[in-house]
C-alpha cells in the first residue's frame, strides 16, 4: 500500500471537515470506551493479567529466535511448511507461489493486518488470482476499494446508510425491494453472498493473533466464524503472520487472550477463538490437505534492542486508538498507511522509515491515554518522542521549526539573559491587551489565534514581582 | 505567620514559564497555600522553564541542558514543588530518563524524589484536608493530562476544593480526556487540536458550571481562548487560585491588574 502519511495535514482537515465521517467516529468512540471500562471493571485481576501479559510477550521477545525455530520444528512434525519472508515482497511471492502450484483462481480470505501491510490483494490481482475478503468489514472496503481505518474495525469511518448503498450497487441480481435498514439484514446478505465462494476458493488466507512454539498452533479469534469456513473448507491453508506472534505455550497464548477481547470490544472473550495446527490428518473429518504458515519480518527484527522494541509486544487489539483524541478528530485514512492512531504513529515510522511519516509520532498531545489502557504496557508516547528525537538529529523538522526552537532554547538555558528578555517584553504585551484582556490575533501567534484567543499576560512577570517583595521584606515591609 | 517549634520544610518554588509569564497570581496563590501550611518557600531566580518544548520536539540536548540547570538549581532544597502536573512530571519523571546513564544520573534520580505537583504536595505531603477559603459560586475541574497520568493527581484537588465554603463542584462529562493542548501540538496542528478543544468545551459548557478550573496554566490558556472565542462567559481559574482565596482577582483573560 502506497504510503500517503506526508500529507497527514491535508487529510487531516479533510477528515475534520467530513461531518458523515466525524458522526461515525462519534459513535464508535463513545462505544469502544464504554464498553472496555465495563469489561475491566468487572475483573479484578484484569491489571495483574497486564502484568503478566507483558512479561510473557517479553520474554518470547527475549529469546525470539529459539521460539521461531521451536514453533517451526512443531510445525513441520504436524505436518505443514514454514516460509520465512524477509519482505513485504517475499511474502507475496510465498503466498503466489503456493496458489500457482495448486493451481488456485480464487482465494478466501479471514482478516487479516498483515496482508494489508504486505498488500496481497493487490498482488494477487495483479497475478490473475481473485481474493474475496470474507470479515464483512473487509468485504465492504474491498467492495468500496477503501482500505482499513480501524485495525479491528476496518469499516468504522462508514455508516450502515452507506454500506446499503454498496450493497444494492454491487449485489445488482438481488430483488430491489428488499430491507436492508438492519445491521443484521447486512450481515445476512453478506453471508449468503460469501457463502458460495468458500466452496469455491482453492486456498483460504488468514492472519494469526498468536502462533504457538509449544504445539506449532496458529490461533485466531473473530467474531463472524468466517475465519474458520476460510481455513477448514478450501484445500489449502495459508497463515500470514509477522514473528512477533509468537508466544511459548497454549497457556501463554490464553493468558493474553484475557485481555485482548475486552481491551479490544470489551467482550470477556471474542465469540470465536479458533486453533489450527497442521492439515487435516488422516482420520479428520475436515480440514486442509495443505498447511502453509508464512512468517513475515518486514524490518520487525531491526526494532529488537532497539528504543522500539517493546513495539513489539503490540497484540493489536486497537485500545490506543480507540482512546486517542487524535485519532477520533481525524479517523484512521489521515494516518496514510495501514496502521493508524497511537501505534501506527510509532510502527509506521518502523516499517516505512520516519522521513514519510514524520507527521504520525508528531501528531499527538502526548495525553498518555494510549498507554494507560494498552493491555500490553507500551510506552507509546515515549516511542513517539524518540521518534521526534530521530527527526531531530536527522535534522527533518521544518527550518522554521528548529529556528524557533533554537531561538527560545538560547534564551531558556540562560536565566539571566532570558529574565531580562521578558522583564521587558510582558509588561508591554500585558499593557497592548490591557483594554481587552485578550488578543484576537498576533504576530508570530498565527497558529494559536487561528482557532483560539489568547489571554494578555496579567501584568509583569512573577519573577519582577516577587524580587519587589523579597526587597519589600528585607527593607521590613510587609509580605 | 505563627513561628512554629518544628522546622519549617524549606520548598523551592518553580514557578513554571507559563505562570511567570503569563498569570503570576497562580504562582502567588501556591507560595501563599504552601506558606500557609507551614513551608518557607523560596523561588531560585536561575529557572526559567522546565524544558517541555525541546523535550518533545526531539532536541535531548537543549532538554538535558535545561535539566542540569535546574536540578543545579533546586536540588538543595527539602522539596520543589511546580503549580502545574505537566512540569511536575518534567522534572520528576523525565529528568531522570534524560540523564540516564551519565554523570547526572544519580542527582537526577535523588532531585527526581523531591518533586511534586502544588496540590498532591499539600493533600499527600503536608497533609492538609481542607483550606480556609470561600467561593460562591459553582465549578467545574479538567483533569489534565500529565498530572492525572504521570503523578494521580485526581483526588486531591477535589478533596480540598470540597472544604472551599460556598463552591458547588459541578463534574463534567470526561473531564479525565485531554483538552487538546498538547504544548507545541496546539501551534503544530491547529485544526487537530481545534476540534479536541471544541469537545472539551462542549463538555465544559454542558456541566452548566460557572467557573473552570484546572491545576495546569496550559491547559486552562487552551480552554479559556476557545471559550472566549465561542462568546461563552464562563470564567477560567487555575485552581490554586480558589484554593488559596484568591477569587477576587480577575478570571483569565481579566484583564490587567
Ligand atoms: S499498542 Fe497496545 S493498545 Fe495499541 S493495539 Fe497494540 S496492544 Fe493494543
Amino acid at each position: 500500500m502506497e504510503v500517503s502519511s506526508p500529507q497527514f495535514k491535508q487529510k487531516s482537515r479533510k477528515a475534520l471537515a467530513d461531518e458523515q465521517l466525524q458522526r461515525a467516529m462519534g459513535k464508535a468512540k463513545a462505544g469502544f470506551i464504554g464498553k472496555r471500562r465495563k469489561a475491566v471493571d468487572a475483573l479484578p485481576e484484569f491489571e495483574a493479567l497486564r502484568s503478566s501479559a507483558r512479561a510473557i510477550k517479553d520474554h518470547t521477545l527475549a529469546h525470539l529466535d529459539l521460539y521461531l525455530e521451536a514453533y517451526e520444528r512443531k510445525v513441520i512434525a504436524s505436518g505443514g511448511r514454514v516460509h520465512w519472508a524477509e519482505t513485504a515482497e517475499d511474502a507475496c511471492q510465498a503466498v503466489l507461489d503456493i496458489c500457482r502450484a495448486v493451481g488456485a483462481r480464487t482465494v478466501t480470505k479471514g482478516k487479516s493486518m498483515i496482508t494489508e501491510e504486505i498488500a496481497l490483494n493487490d498482488f494477487l490481482e495483479k497475478n490473475d488470482i481473485r481474493p474475496v475478503e470474507t470479515d464483512l468489514g473487509e468485504y465492504i472496503i474491498q467492495l468500496r476499494g477503501e482500505h482499513p481505518s480501524h485495525i479491528i474495525g476496518p469499516a468504522l469511518h462508514l455508516n450502515k446508510e452507506q454500506v446499503e448503498e454498496d450493497f444494492r450497487r454491487v449485489h445488482d441480481k438481488l430483488p430491489a425491494g428488499r430491507d436492508l435498514s438492519q445491521p443484521e439484514s447486512l450481515l445476512g446478505e453478506a453471508r449468503e453472498i460469501l457463502r458460495p465462494q468458500y466452496f469455491a476458493a482453492d486456498v483460504g488466507i488468514t492472519g494469526a493473533n498468536f502462533l504457538v512454539a509449544e504445539t506449532g498452533t496458529s490461533i485466531i479469534v473473530t467474531n463472524e466464524g468466517n475465519g474458520d469456513l476460510t481455513q477448514t473448507l478450501p484445500r489449502v491453508h495459508i497463515v500470514v503472520a509477522s514473528i512477533e506472534k509468537v508466544v511459548p505455550t497454549l497457556e501463554d497464548a490464553s493468558q493474553i487472550l484475557r485481555v485482548l477481547a475486552r481491551s479490544a470490544t470489551g467482550q470477556d472473550t471474542s465469540v470465536y477463538t479458533t486453533l489450527s495446527t497442521g492439515p487435516r490428518r488422516p482420520g479428520d473429518p475436515d480440514g486442509p490437505e495443505e498447511y502453509h504458515v508464512v512468517l513475515l519480518d518486514n524490518g520487525r527484527s531491526s526494532m529488537l534492542g532497539t528504543e522500539f522494541h517493546e513495539m513489539l509486544r503490540c497484540i493489536r487489539c486497537g485500545a490506543c486508538m480507540n482512546h486517542c483524541p487524535v485519532y477520533h478528530a481525524v479517523g484512521g485514512h489521515a494516518y496514510g498507511w495501514v496502521y493508524p492512531g497511537p501505534m501506527g504513529a510509532v510502527l509506521t515510522p518502523s516499517l516505512v522509515g520516519v522521513e514519510k511519516s514524520g507527521h504520525l509520532p508528531n501528531a499527538s498531545t502526548f495525553c498518555g491515554r494510549c498507554e494507560s489502557v494498552c493491555p500490553m504496557q507500551i510506552p507509546l508516547p515515549r516511542m513517539m518522542r524518540h521518534w521526534r528525537e530521530r527527526e531531530f538529529e536527522r535534522g527533518l523538522n521544518p527550518a522554521t521549526q528548529r529556528f524557533g526552537l533554537g531561538l527560545w532554547a538560547f534564551f531558556a538555558r540562560r536565566p539571566r539573559l532570558y529574565r531580562l528578555a521578558t522583564s521587558l517584553t510582558i509588561p508591554a504585551l500585558s499593557g497592548l491587551g490591557r483594554r481587552t484582556g485578550w488578543f484576537r490575533s498576533l504576530p508570530l501567534a498565527g497558529g494559536w489565534t487561528r482557532h483560539h484567543d489568547l489571554p494578555a499576560p496579567e501584568a509583569r512577570t512573577f519573577m519582577q514581582q516577587w524580587r519587589d517583595r523579597d526587597t519589600r521584606k528585607q527593607e521590613g515591609g510587609v509580605a | 505567620m505563627k513561628e512554629d517549634t518544628r522546622k519549617a520544610p524549606r520548598v523551592g518554588l518553580f514557578v513554571t514559564c507559563l505562570v511567570d509569564l503569563f498569570r503570576p497570581t497562580v504562582g502567588f496563590a501556591a507560595v501563599k497555600l504552601m506558606e500557609e501550611a507551614g513551608c518557607a518557600v523560596e523561588v531560585p531566580m536561575a529557572q526559567t522553564c522546565c524544558g517541555q518544548p525541546a523535550y518533545n520536539s526531539g532536541d535531548r540536548a537543549d532538554a538535558a541542558a535545561i535539566a542540569r540547570q535546574v536540578i543545579e538549581a533546586f536540588e538543595d532544597y527539602d522539596y520543589v514543588v511546580a503549580p502545574s502536573g505537566s512540569c511536575a512530571g518534567m522534572l520528576k519523571k523525565h529528568y531522570p530518563a534524560l540523564l540516564r546513564g551519565g554523570a547526572w544520573e544519580s542527582r537526577a534520580e535523588a532531585f527526581s524524589g523531591k518533586v511534586h505537583e502544588l496540590v498532591g504536595f499539600l493533600v499527600d505531603v503536608l497533609g492538609v484536608t481542607a483550606v480556609p477559603a470561600a467561593h460562591r459560586g459553582s465549578v467545574t475541574y479538567h483533569d489534565s493530562c500529565s498530572g492525572l497520568r504521570e503523578l494521580n493527581i485526581q483526588a486531591q484537588p477535589r478533596r480540598l476544593l470540597a472544604t472551599v465554603e460556598g463552591l458547588d463542584l459541578k463534574e463534567m462529562e470526561n473531564a479525565d480526556v485531554c483538552c487538546g493542548f498538547g504544548g507545541t501540538f496546539c501551534v503544530k496542528y491547529p485544526d487537530i487540536s481545534n476540534k479536541i478543544v471544541e469537545e472539551k468545551t462542549a463538555c465544559i459548557a454542558a456541566a452548566g458550571a460557572e467557573t473552570l478550573l484546572a491545576g495546569d496554566l496550559g491547559c486552562l490558556m487552551n480552554m479559556a481562548g476557545k471559550l472566549h472565542r465561542q462568546g461563552s462567559a464562563i470564567k477560567v481559574r487555575h485552581v490554586a487560585e480558589i484554593l488559596a482565596g484568591m477569587d477576587d482577582t480577575p478570571a483569565i483573560g481579566g484583564g490587567g491588574r
